[in-house]
């Protein structure tokens, strides 16, 4: 049946990536509370079940109780759509993304570089409509900054996954994965890491780059208007875009699903992943614990003037060594 | 699938049932560009309508030029006119009429527009449905391998052009 194997299959495969993605943002704000407080001495949640291991459940039902504000002076339709918008593509850049042999999460495309490009084209609508449509001097404020700071490290960024796909060779991350790479082609692509890690952090409004939100200047940026169920939504998506992302990084730099035996029993593949994917959320938070804020003219400065020339010559010799070494 | 006084709907299949929404979305949301009267509007519903237009390319098989669309129509384009909106204009207002002095011209010029890729259409020999499509790998090859042999002037020169706008920014986002 074709309805049956193009709708109904693909929608429930999606619905299970969902679950598992909103139930690890759940624990990824555990994660991080926990983590933080560790780094500050402190003990972190501990009161709402084990360890707090449900605190983020007594957070959800809070979320889920507070009453709907929509103030008056905002665009209806266009704030309403913003915090969606906002989700929808930290879930379907996950579309690509092989999670075990030959199984990527939901297609396997040959164009899954491109759709990463894509969908972190599209990535900040959700905040410039946010910030538009609160008809806030804040909001507009946080949502330009954030927007101009996207787009500009989406730069360096599309550079970098440009030299990766060239020495890859081809446009699907299954194959990515599973082609073997040699061992210059590793060091060589871990030299990148560092700053494409930084892209990531720009592009995901992370600390130490969290200046569309920046409380002293502006307020809470462009969710100043938000509240309830909404504000949760920008929350949802800045952490489920964590994880996609780092589940990204692992797939480009540190082969995905792979491990040991991952090709025997195909269950360890996530597994492998799922380890991956922590160790670099771990990152993202050890850097947001110990790394101040930089200016706002510093951030774009060091974009421009230092990742983008560097993005440019690490293109270059990727193109040099993909020609004469490959 | 037959209702009461004889009258015969056929099911589409799933492929119709798809195109006939990427269809309708096109089309409302450009119809949405035209006739909104708030004019950060019209431009959302212009990022609608690309997305359409990439949804087109999809049913065409054409994912490449599809992801293409996206990227390039609404992660820049649409995002530079959003921009310029946002930082013209006051926030909310500008209820402006999507009319002005000249819409009697530009309509004309518009129907003619029309009629000529009309005939345009009707003019090209398309493709019978269910030919052997390129694969698509060997399509991107095959499409970068062209840029650099066939139409390496062109692709040459719009780099040319594109390189004069970065140096023009430059020059104009610079300390004096």
């Amino acid at each position: 049946m074709d309805w049956l194997q193009l709708l109904v299959f693909p929608a429930i495969r999606a619905l299970i990536l969902i679950f598992v993605l909103l139930t690890g943002f759940a624990y990824l704000t555990w994660y991080e509370r926990k983590l933080l407080a560790r780094f500050q001495v402190r003990y972190g949640p501990n009161r709402a079940g084990k360890f707090g291991l449900l605190q983020p459940a007594a957070d959800a039902v809070k979320a889920f109780f507070k009453e709907e504000i929509i103030p008056n002076h905002v665009d209806k339709p266009v704030y309403l759509l913003a915090p969606a918008l906002a989700l929808v593509p930290a879930l379907i850049i996950w579309a690509v993304i092989p999670i075990a042999k030959g199984t990527p999460a939901i297609a396997d495309v040959n164009i899954g570089f491109l759709w990463i490009l894509a969908v972190a084209g599209i990535e900040s609508y959700g905040i410039i409509l946010a910030g538009w449509s609160s008809n806030n001097n804040y909001s507009l404020l946080g949502a330009l900054r954030s927007s101009a700071q996207m787009v500009s490290y989406e730069l360096p960024l599309g550079l970098f996954l440009v030299s990766i796909l060239m020495l890859a060779g081809s446009f699907s991350l299954v194959d990515l994965v599973e082609g073997s790479r040699q061992w210059w082609e590793w060091i060589w692509l871990w030299l990148a890491f560092p700053f494409f890690f930084i892209c990531i952090l720009a592009e995901t409004n992370r600390s130490p780059f969290d200046l569309p939100e920046t409380e002293n200047e502006l307020v809470a940026g462009f969710q100043t208007e938000y509240g309830g169920m909404k504000f949760a939504l920008f929350f949802i998506a800045e952490y489920v875009n964590m994880i996609s992302t780092s589940a990204i990084m692992a797939t480009l730099f540190f082969g995905g699903w792979k491990g040991p035996f991952a090709e025997q029993y195909i269950w360890l593949g996530p597994v492998y992943l799922l380890i991956k994917v922590l160790i670099l959320l771990f990152l993202f938070i050890w850097v947001r614990a110990s790394i101040g804020r930089p200016r706002y003219d510093q951030l774009m400065k060091f974009c421009w003037q230092f990742m983008l020339p560097l993005g440019l010559v690490y293109v270059s010799i990727s193109a040099v060594l993909a020609v004469f070494l490959k | 699938m037959q209702l009461p006084l004889g009258i015969e709907v056929p099911i589409p299949t799933f492929e119709q049932f798809v195109f006939i929404q990427v269809a309708l979305l096109t089309a409302v949301a450009g119809l949405a560009v035209v006739i909104s009267r708030n004019l950060f509007h019209s431009a959302l519903a212009l990022t609608l309508t690309f997305f359409g237009v990439a949804g087109v390319y999809v049913f065409l098989e054409a994912e490449f030029l599809a992801v293409s669309q996206v990227l390039v129509y609404v992660g820049a384009i649409a995002m530079l006119i959003a921009f310029a909106i946002m930082l013209t204009r006051s926030m909310m207002y500008g209820r402006t009429s999507p009319l002005n002095n000249q819409w009697g011209k530009s309509s004309l010029f518009a129907f003619l527009f029309f009629i000529g890729l009309l005939a345009f259409a009707r003019a090209t020999p398309w493709p019978a449905a269910g030919e052997e499509v390129v694969a698509d790998e060997a399509l991107i090859g095959a499409l970068g391998r062209e840029f650099v042999t066939t139409y390496v002037i062109a692709f040459e020169v719009l780099g040319l052009l594109l390189l004069l706008a970065l140096v023009g920014a430059v020059m104009l986002a610079r300390d004096r």
